[in-house]
């Protein structure tokens, strides 16, 4: 308490200067710049598309954009394909991520295999873009290594029907990112599982698959579906690597948008910034349910 | 007994797929980089990408944006997470919400955004390269924002903010001095941590630039891709050195610095 009190004195240049309320507007021009920096480079750019979505040709308000999000063949198609992709990653993404994840806790792989999948994990996490789509072109594209050592043993993945240059390929590529992240975010909650929790189900005689079923499970589910929300966020917002790899033959919201950018290409420009807000209406509803998840696994796991 | 083996093996299986989804990419990538010359490993993809002017000229585009944006960002977030820890921590899951919105709006959408406000008048400043820059590093800002924030606020929140300044300015100390002298080199790690990750995501990023029409090193790439083949897998190897210096060295510092931390200097 009389901590609090000093500080003002200590930090206001003339002490006899009183009043909280003075003090507290001081307060406030620290984070102006701040304030500044968000305004101009985020808030502002996002209402500009957010009112032009609202508005036709004219200037006049309509909402008749956000019904064509519904309508038009190609945006529905779009929306359609970003979202398959992002919850097809996912869910690969997700599975194996924490099957890796539960490999190197509770399954007991050796310290160094942790440390060393960890670390690998931190670094494909972050790698997306542009050399995503290069490392998997020189990998599995037409003429890439696996492609070419799988065509030595007798075995041409091209005439069996894969492209890389397709969703299949998109999703290999994806997983990436993607399964990295799950591991990354769910190693800690798993390691969080009690010993205890274990030795009493199996005291009470409940079998691995009974504790897996009704004690584990349960207990991780939260955070296993917050993480998985947190890859579809990734996934459908991702541009570059999915321009770089299908160069377009495959539509999603985000190419859509850069194409709209780079040309008025659906001829109604208001209509392309509702695309835009729709976007970021799918993200801000996953995101906001990853937050709301992420708060209900605090209960057990720490 | 019998139990225990098996589970360890199902774990070996898993443990072996997430190593090989690691590395094939990685190695295919390094295999297709050496094999521009037919029927023998050489460096001539390297070669030829360093050789290229177009390359040093955006390798160099992208060094100067990295420097610019790390230099502000640390300049714009230091002051205010410190000022905000010291004095307005109510404030604080509101800005941490705000240093989150990135992740909600894609950059894709942020950069239709930025063209769409100051690309037409009044401001119109996607008319030269100089100005279209300033839209180009606000971009990079709010990209590295949550991690450079986030890094800031964890090296915060393990000093105690309040009696280091009251202390640094019962004796003496003018603000500028418990910022430079007392704040930042108590925060040497988080800095550090944020301005890598921030290098990282300037090096690597695509849609600001593109979009924008800068000769960075992502614009760069694209082309590249376009009509070459073994060049772009030596690009993708630099990227990812890029990637493992930036990482590698945060892990470094991270563990080296914490000792020195706890006395400040």
């Amino acid at each position: 308490m009389a901590q609090s009190k000093q500080t003002p004195s200590l930090l206001s240049t003339n002490p006899s200067k009183p009043k909280s309320s003075i003090n507290l507007s001081w307060d406030w021009l620290g984070v102006l710049p701040f304030a500044f920096f968000i305004i101009v480079f985020l808030i502002l750019p996002s209402s500009r598309l957010i009112t032009d979505s609202f508005q036709d040709a004219h200037g006049n308000f309509t909402l008749h954009n956000f019904v064509m999000l519904f309508e038009d063949p190609l945006i529905v198609k779009a929306y359609y394909n970003s979202i398959q992709i992002s919850v097809v990653t996912s869910l690969i993404g997700g599975v194996l991520g924490f099957l890796v994840a539960y490999a190197i806790t509770i399954g007991g792989a050796p310290g160094w295999v942790r440390t060393g999948l960890i670390t690998f994990s931190g670094i494909a996490a972050n790698f997306g873009g542009v050399p995503l789509a290069f490392a998997f072109i020189a990998t599995v594209g037409r003429t890439g290594f696996l492609t070419a050592l799988l065509n030595m043993a007798g075995f041409d993945i091209y005439d069996q029907g894969f492209s890389l240059y397709s969703f299949l390929g998109l999703c290999l590529a994806y997983n990436y990112f993607q399964f990295p992240l799950m591991l990354l975010t769910i190693t800690p909650a798993l390691e969080s599982l009690r010993k205890e929790w274990r030795e009493a189900a199996s005291n009470m005689g409940a079998s691995t698959f009974q504790y897996w079923k009704d004690i584990a499970f349960p207990i991780l589910m939260p955070s296993i579906l917050a993480t998985m929300l947190l890859l579809f966020g990734s996934a459908f917002g991702a541009f570059a690597t999915a321009q770089a790899l299908t160069g377009g033959t495959l539509v999603l919201a985000s190419l859509l948008i850069g194409t709209q950018i780079r040309g008025d290409t659906m001829g109604d420009a208001n209509l392309g910034y509702a695309l835009a807000v729709g976007m970021v209406v799918v993200m801000a509803f996953t995101i906001g349910l990853y937050a709301l998840l992420q708060r209900q696994t605090s209960r057990w796991l720490r | 007994m019998n139990h225990k083996t098996r589970t360890s093996l199902w774990a070996w299986l898993w443990v072996i797929i997430g190593a090989l989804y690691f590395f094939v990419p990685m190695y295919g990538t390094f295999d297709f980089s050496l094999r521009m010359i037919k029927g023998q490993i050489s460096l001539e993809a390297y070669r030829v990408i360093i050789g290229d002017p177009l390359f040093q000229e955006a390798i160099v585009f992208s060094l100067e944006m990295a420097v610019i944006t790390i230099l502000i960002s640390v300049i714009l977030f230091v002051p205010t997470t410190y000022w905000i820890h010291l004095r307005l921590p109510k404030l604080r899951p509101v800005v941490e919400l705000i240093t989150l919105l990135p992740f909600i709006v894609p950059t894709i959408v942020l950069v239709f955004g930025l063209i769409r406000t100051y690309g037409g008048p009044p401001f119109s400043l996607t008319n030269t390269g100089e100005t279209t820059n300033i839209l180009l590093v606000g971009g990079y800002l709010v990209l590295s924002m949550p991690y450079m924030y986030r890094a800031i606020d964890v090296g915060l929140r393990s000093i105690d903010v309040r009696v280091l300044t009251e202390a640094s300015l019962s004796l003496g100390s003018s603000w500028w001095d418990v910022i430079l002298r007392v704040i930042v080199p108590n925060l040497r790690v988080a800095i550090l941590s944020g301005a890598l990750i921030t290098f990282a995501t300037v090096m690597g990023e695509l849609v600001l630039a593109d979009f924008l029409v800068r000769p960075a090193l992502g614009p760069y790439m694209v082309e590249i891709g376009k009509d070459r083949v073994f060049e772009p897998a030596a690009l993708t190897i630099f990227s990812f050195a890029i990637n493992w210096a930036a990482m590698g060295l945060i892990a470094f510092f991270a563990r080296g610095g914490t000792a020195q931390q706890i006395t400040g200097r």
